[in-house]
This record gives structure tokens, C-alpha cells and sequence, in this order.
């Protein structure tokens, strides 16, 4: 009977690494979220439903009235698109990172991980390596359904891979987005509609679904400079479905004209700032 | 030397509420504080402030001589917690929140795992430790989370409302596990509306009432500020009362409160079962006929009530009828309650 004190584990001492304690309580973590995502299976199914449709409803609704580069050819929108589609499905991570930090505030899972002695970052960080993990299974579920539907690469396997992890950085960036509107706001419910509301303008005023030629000069400026649009150019560039008729830059802007470092640049950008604000926001996050 | 739990002026303001109004606090190591008080007086606050969750707007505390608002990262070491609402994963296991929770207290994957085998066992949930916590019960829920609590050993533990939900067995079994670990040396502040709780574990109580300390001492302190023994009557009909009440003036050494509706008399008196013997037999000489007698001994619910009763008069004045009432179960305490 007097067993559960007696055979309770001392404390362990103060770990010397606080990088490797980090990673640990991260691994820990993202663990955990992993293992949600296989018992709520309808979220990850939900979570492909979405793109599949954009896939399909691009493709074929709008394939052979948008004119790339002078030609309304339908092959050539699909390799045009499918960058912008797997782009924008990357962002949506943002509304997942959001909505599955908000639900642990409100069930009071927060309050037991912040009285822990865990690494400070590592829910979050956890969350997000989760979330990259679910995005990642996404991103190949949808590149299967992009090559069903016609779509074609044009460069070595390597160079397409980067492509890839170059949309996943985006991915991970937005989830750190999204923990902090997670953060922020009260419920769940309020994480998804925030997560999601302004990715619209931001993916669509960009390069992914049309190219910035037939836009008023003013939201040319915004789409080129948007990051989301360097992420697109520079996947773009990397699975070899650069169009010889649409020019790199209209406006001239830097990043159209590096795309892939751009992106790269963005993306690292907005971790470093929103993971401070959301460290920052988590740490004090007493309701 | 200042206790393992020690605050000294700690307020905390919610917009207009004053949920924290000056609160000092102390429990000595290896003791128990039962933190008492009506609903929104403030005790999950305390314990939040205390627990490095909340900041409080002025004020200091000290955990396992750790300044909370210096060092939270270390005192966080050193607690463990249960809130008053299950922290669980409802799409883990009980087994796999639990291990999760090891890890994250930095032991290793294995410990984590031993010692979530012998938890779910102490806490009756060995039956159901791989299903997920969202088939469990509310009552198995929060036995989860004070199994979370309790992973490691840490020196200070807080309990907000820990046997809330609890049915009599695993009440008395957690009381177990609690009273073992503070043979053990831990020092638990707990909060709690069963005062037969705060009764049996804690060795000083404090009563809060709007943020303020209103009461603190031990229970049998408490209870002496309350008043002595007295005995209640239920006669059996309506038209006995007035001869059971000269009875019990006579044997009873202070003002007989009657209740016309329930036919029950209260008296306080001295002198315990020799003088209970002697009332029945004077009743029964009269010729009334007792439904029920006892002699009572002040509970730590007397003495929440009265002390807790007068703040219902002052801020429920519109409802009278429980202000009646309360000040009708606490007339003996009335006088003494002031709040050193
Ligand atoms: N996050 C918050 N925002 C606003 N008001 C709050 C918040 N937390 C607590 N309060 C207020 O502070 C007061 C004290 O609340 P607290 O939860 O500490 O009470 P309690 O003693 O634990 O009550 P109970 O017995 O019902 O659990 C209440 O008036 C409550 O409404
Ligand atoms: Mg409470």
C-alpha cells in the first residue's frame, strides 16, 4: 500500500544539454500529437479531401480557359498549378498547428505542460514537428493524385525532392504561425476560421493559380514580394515547370528573380520571429 | 524558517475581481494545508499563482525555498500538480498520458514506463490503462490526472479539489496514497469542499472568502471557535415541542433554536452521553415521543458555515431565506466570529 511513494522515481537531476532536453521533450511531444492523429484518422482524411478537390476543380474547370504565357493549352496549366496547389496546401498546416494547440488550452493541457519541468519551446515545437509529419503524407498522397490527373516533372529526382522540402519549409514557418494564433484566441473552433481566413488572400494573390501578368501593377508589387509566391517560383523552377512564355519577375522584384533562396530566406524569417512570439506567448500564457 | 509553501501579500485582480486580496500563506514542510473556501473565493487562483501558472499582480511566494516569480523553471521541478479539472489526453491511453508525462518529468522512456504500470494499478485503472482516456468515466479521469500528479515524487504537491467526482472507495484511497506520501515527507497544499476531507488529512486549515484569509488554525481550533457539543431532537409531532423545549432548557446550558418544520430542537450543552442519557429520560417522562436524538459535535461544516454564512448575508442580502438558514445552523458561532 505505501508502495507509490516509496517507488516514486527521485527527481532526475538538472540535464547538462538544454539542447538535447529540447529535442527530447519536442520528440516527446510530437510523439503524442502523432499518436492523436491516429486515433482522429477523419482529420488527416478531412485534411486531403480539401486539395484533392482544388486538384481536380483546377485542373479541369479552369485548365483550359487560363492562358499561360499566351497558350490555353490545359498541359501547360497543370504543370503551372500543381506548385501553387501543393503551396497552398502546405500553408493549411497553419489552421491544424492553430486548432490543436487552442483544443489543449482549453482542456486545460497546457496548465499540466507548463507546471512540467520540460523544455519551454517543446509543446510547441512538438506540435509543429507533428504537424510537418501530417504534412508531409499530404504533400505525397497529392503529388500521387497530380501525377493521375497529368502532371509532369521535368528535372532529375534530386532536384525535385528539393522542391518538395522547399514547400515544407513553408509548411513548418506557417505552422509556427499558427501556434500563435492558437495562442491567441479561445477556442478551437475560433484557431481553424483564424488559421484559414487570411491564407485566402495571401495564396491568391500570388503567382500560384495565375500568373501576376494580367494584375493591376499595385497587387503585381504585393504578389511578388508576397513569400508565399517565392515558394511557389521556387518549387516551380526545381520540378522543372517554369514556363518559357511567363516572365520570372514582372516587377522586378528580388525574390522572383532568386526564387528558391527567397524562399528559403522567407521561411526561415518567419520561424525565427514567430517562434519567439509564441515561446514568449506560451510562457505566459495564463488565461 | 519560512514553510515549503510560503506567499506573503499576494493579490490578483481579474478586471473588477479581486480574486486574490492580500494572501499569506505557510505550510511547514512535510505538513498538509487545507485551503477552504466557497465557490470563487479564490483557491484555484492560489494554487495557479503558486504553481507558476499565473503571475500575480503583487505579492511573493516561495516553493521548496524557490522564489515562484523569479525561478519558475526550477520550482516547476519541484511540484507536482492536479488541477480541479482532469489535464488528460482524452485520445491517449491512460497508460500512454501517463508515460508521457515521465518522459517530460526527464525520466527515461523505460522508468517512465515502470512507474505508469504501478500508477495505474494504485489508482484502479489497470482494466482499462489502454484505452483511450476519452471511454473513461469523469471519476476515472481524474484518477488519471492525480496519477499524472504523482509520477515523481516531487517534495510539494498541489491538489485542487483532488477527490471531487470520487466515489467513497477510491476516495478513501486516494486519502491513502496521500496520507502515505506525506509520511513520506512531501508537503501537499489541497484545496477542498469535503471538510471531512480537510478534516482527516490536513493539519492546519485556512478558510478563504474573497480573496482574504477569513479563518486559519487547526480543525480543532476551528471547531472551539464554533462552539461546544450540543444535542438535536426530532420530536414526532408537532405538539410536542414545547414540552421537549422546556426539557432541554432545563438540562441544557444555553437557547434552544427550534426548527417548526422539520420538529427539530437544538440546544448547546456540556457534559456528553451521561447528559444524552439524561435527556431521554426526561422526554420520555413527559411523554414525548422522539423520532430521533444526537449529541453533535461541531464539524468543520459549522464552522465553514459560520464563517462563510455571514459573507452570504452581506452579498446575497436578497435572498434571505438562505441567510436565514445559514444564521440559524451557526447562531452559537455568531459572536465569535471575527477574523484575527
Ligand atoms: N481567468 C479568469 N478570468 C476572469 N476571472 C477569473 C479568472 N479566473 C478566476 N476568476 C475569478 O476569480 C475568482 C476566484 O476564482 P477561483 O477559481 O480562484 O475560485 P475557487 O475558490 O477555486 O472556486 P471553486 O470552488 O468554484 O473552484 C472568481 O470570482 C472567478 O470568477
Ligand atoms: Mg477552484
Amino acid at each position: 500500500m505505501s508502495a507509490i511513494a516509496k517507488d516514486a522515481p527521485a527527481l532526475v537531476p538538472r540535464p547538462a544539454g538544454g539542447i538535447t532536453k529540447s529535442v527530447r521533450d519536442s520528440l516527446v511531444v510530437a510523439k503524442r500529437n502523432l499518436i492523436r492523429m491516429t486515433r482522429i484518422p477523419e482529420m488527416v482524411i478531412f485534411g486531403l479531401i480539401q486539395p484533392i478537390m482544388f486538384v481536380v476543380l483546377f485542373t479541369y474547370v479552369f485548365g483550359g480557359s487560363i492562358s499561360i504565357g499566351g497558350s490555353t493549352d490545359p498541359q501547360l496549366y497543370k504543370e503551372f498549378l500543381m506548385a501553387g496547389i501543393f503551396a497552398q496546401t502546405v500553408t493549411f498546416a497553419t489552421a491544424g498547428a492553430g486548432a490543436g494547440i487552442a483544443d489543449d488550452m482549453h482542456k486545460g493541457l497546457i496548465d499540466r505542460f507548463r507546471s512540467l519541468p520540460m523544455a519551454r519551446g517543446a509543446v510547441l515545437t512538438g506540435r509543429t514537428l507533428a504537424d510537418l509529419v501530417q504534412t508531409t503524407l499530404t504533400l505525397v498522397v497529392l503529388a500521387g493524385v497530380a501525377l493521375i490527373v497529368g502532371w509532369r516533372t521535368h528535372e532529375n529526382l534530386a532536384k525535385v525532392i528539393c522542391g518538395f522540402l522547399l514547400l515544407l519549409l513553408l509548411g513548418y514557418a506557417f505552422s509556427w504561425i499558427g501556434a500563435l494564433i492558437g495562442l491567441s484566441v479561445r477556442t478551437p473552433e475560433a484557431a481553424t476560421s483564424g488559421g484559414l481566413i487570411w491564407l485566402f488572400p495571401l495564396t491568391f494573390i500570388s503567382n500560384a493559380f495565375v500568373p501576376v501578368t494580367g494584375m493591376p501593377t499595385f497587387l503585381q508589387h504585393v504578389a511578388e514580394w508576397n513569400p508565399f509566391s517565392a515558394t511557389v517560383a521556387g518549387a516551380r523552377e526545381l520540378f522543372g515547370n517554369t514556363m518559357p512564355g511567363v516572365p520570372k519577375s514582372v516587377t522586378g522584384a528580388w525574390p522572383m528573380e532568386h526564387p528558391i533562396l527567397a524562399s528559403v530566406i522567407w521561411s526561415v524569417l518567419i520561424i525565427v520571429v514567430f517562434r519567439t512570439l509564441a515561446v514568449r506567448k506560451y510562457r505566459s500564457a495564463a488565461v | 524558517m519560512p514553510g515549503a509553501i510560503h506567499a506573503e501579500g499576494l493579490v490578483k485582480t481579474f478586471g473588477d475581481v479581486r480574486a486574490l486580496d492580500g494572501v499569506d500563506l505557510d505550510v511547514p514542510e512535510g505538513t498538509v494545508l487545507g485551503l477552504l473556501g466557497p465557490n470563487g473565493a479564490g483557491k484555484t487562483t492560489a494554487v495557479r499563482v503558486l504553481t507558476t501558472l499565473l503571475r500575480p499582480d503583487s505579492g511573493t511566494a516561495f516553493v521548496a525555498g524557490i522564489d515562484v516569480l523569479k525561478k519558475p523553471d526550477d520550482v516547476r521541478r519541484s511540484i507536482g500538480l492536479s488541477g480541479q479539472f482532469a489535464a488528460v489526453d482524452e485520445y491517449l491511453t491512460g497508460r500512454e498520458n501517463l508515460q508521457m508525462v515521465g518522459q517530460l518529468y526527464q525520466l527515461t522512456a523505460r522508468d517512465a514506463k515502470a512507474r505508469a504500470g504501478v500508477l495505474l494499478d494504485r489508482f484502479n485503472l489497470g482494466d482499462a490503462a489502454d484505452r483511450t482516456a476519452k471511454t473513461y468515466s469523469g471519476g476515472m479521469r481524474r484518477r488519471l490526472d492525480l496519477a499524472a500528479a504523482l509520477v515523481v515524487s516531487p517534495p510539494v504537491m498541489f491538489m485542487d479539489e483532488p477527490t471531487t467526482g470520487l466515489d467513497p472507495r477510491n476516495r478513501q484511497q486516494l486519502w491513502d496514497v496521500i496520507e502515505d506520501l506525506v509520511a513520506g515527507g512531501t508537503t501537499l497544499l489541497l484545496t477542498t469542499q469535503y471538510l471531512e476531507e480537510a478534516d482527516r488529512l490536513a493539519h492546519d486549515i485556512c478558510v478563504i472568502d474573497h480573496g482574504k484569509v477569513i479563518a486559519r488554525g487547526t480543525s480543532d481550533q476551528l471547531k472551539a471557535r464554533t462552539g461546544g457539543e450540543r444535542v438535536e431532537v426530532v420530536v414526532h409531532r408537532p405538539d410536542e415541542i414545547e414540552r421537549a423545549r422546556s426539557v432541554l432548557t432545563a438540562l441544557g446550558k444555553g437557547e434552544v433554536t427550534v426548527v417548526q418544520l422539520s420538529r427539530k430542537l437544538t440546544v448547546p450543552v456540556s457534559g456528553g452521553a451521561k447528559l444524552l442519557a439524561e435527556i431521554i429520560r426526561d422526554l420520555d417522562a413527559q411523554g414525548v415521543e422522539i423520532d430521533d436524538i444526537a449529541l453533535r459535535r461541531p464539524t468543520l461544516d459549522d464552522v465553514f458555515l459560520s464563517l462563510t454564512g455571514h459573507a452570504a448575508e452581506v452579498h446575497e442580502n436578497g435572498d434571505e431565506e438562505s441567510a436565514r438558514a445559514q444564521a440559524e445552523r451557526s447562531t452559537d458561532a455568531r459572536s465569535k466570529e471575527d477574523t484575527r
